[in-house]
């Protein structure tokens, strides 16, 4: 299977990664946004994270250094707020803001764009795979692929079939994922999948260890680290990824299973109100100011 | 030296209260982290006008200030 050339819909955090990962890999990808001022922004970013990676690979042999030059590379990416140019594209990967209203016509224009052959992957850690699908009249090339941040650097991802997907389908993006050196675990579809529905609970259960002067985050957190060798604790977890994110994905759980289980910490949501949100904000369950 | 002088005024602002020496890592004693490299990258372009290219974008440039000196000193003579 050839993808020569890639959609990429959405320039945010994941879509400049996935961008990024698909160029390193020889694609010719088209980046659309709907402002020329976010395509400016992720082609800048783009090009710092590829300036770094070259600095920081210890040879340019190194599996995980970027083939070919800066430049070399970013040429590769067309950055568009013209979905036209997706007429003769393979594939395309979705990571546009994850509510239905952004979404459901960013599928709909898709669907009317690109050829009947595209694969439409949705890059989501929480939207139902099914319902994207029925937002299209090709519901069994509708499939889910929950990139990990930062997409070039890892090599995992979770893939989930929506109730339609087909098994071509699922053929088809293992073999797109492995022309982008990366591996997958497929799972059926369910609210949070399989990776945030354990770990957004682990988040929420740690956070009520806290809330209810059972330890520290730092305790919580090395306990994790040195006894079960995680690479990182959930609360510091909990803190890369954002506490409002967090929140938001506990209340997705919550509305969807309508199950007790679910319910948020009430310090999470407390935190989130007083805008401690983590790394991003300088202060979560950890400190991170200078 | 002008340019070592620029590279530590650029420095004083995250090395508080620390007297770091010309052959000093700058990656080693904690106070930034190995992305705080591309800050470094961007300061030299801006200040001294010139362009760091792929073959010069190696941690090991950036690590001391006598190596982003020399490197500065470099690409200054080469564009100058």
């Amino acid at each position: 299977m050839n993808f020569e050339i890639v959609g990429v819909i959405g320039a945010g955090v994941m879509g400049v990664g996935v961008a990024q990962s698909l160029a390193q890999t020889q694609h010719q990808v088209i980046l659309v946004d709907v402002s020329d001022q976010i395509l400016a922004k992720a082609k800048a970013d783009i090009r710092n994270n590829l300036r770094l990676a070259r600095m920081l690979s210890k040879s340019p042999t190194q599996s995980s250094a970027p083939l070919g030059g800066v430049d070399e590379i970013l040429a590769r990416i067309t950055f568009t707020t013209d979905y036209a140019g997706l007429k003769d594209a393979d594939f395309v990967v979705e990571n546009v803001t994850e509510k239905w209203e952004v979404k459901q016509p960013v599928y709909a224009q898709l669907d009317a764009v690109c050829p009947a052959r595209c694969v439409f992957a949705a890059d989501t850690s929480c939207f139902p795979i099914t319902r994207l699908g029925a937002a299209t009249h090709r519901p069994d090339r509708v499939i889910g692929m929950h990139f990990m941040n930062p997409v070039p650097q890892k090599t995992m991802v979770e893939v989930i079939r929506g109730y339609h997907t087909s098994e071509a389908t699922i053929e088809t993006a293992k073999a797109f994922l492995a022309g982008m050196g990366k591996e997958c675990i497929v799972v059926n579809d369910a609210p949070g999948f399989v990776s945030n529905r354990v770990l957004m609970l682990t988040v929420n259960e740690a956070a009520y260890l806290v809330h209810e002067h059972v330890s520290t985050p730092q305790d919580i957190d090395r306990l994790f680290r040195e006894c079960f060798g995680h690479k990182m604790g959930p609360l510091e977890t909990a803190d890369l990824i954002g506490l409002d994110t967090i929140l938001y994905s506990i209340e997705v759980l919550h509305e969807s299973f309508n199950d007790s289980k679910y319910r948020p910490c009430p310090l999470l949501k407390q935190m989130v109100d007083a805008g401690q949100l983590g790394r991003k904000s300088g202060q979560g369950f950890h400190s991170y100011l200078a | 030296m002008d340019v070592k002088l620029k590279i530590k005024q650029f420095l004083a602002r995250y090395f508080k209260d620390y007297n770091l020496q010309d052959d000093e890592d700058i990656f080693s004693l904690g106070f930034v982290n190995s992305l705080f490299a591309m800050q470094l990258v961007m300061f030299v372009e801006q200040t001294f006008q010139i362009a760091i290219a792929d073959e010069d974008l190696n941690i090991d440039n950036f690590r001391t200030i006598n190596a982003l000196s020399s490197l500065i000193q470099r690409k200054l003579v080469v564009t100058g």
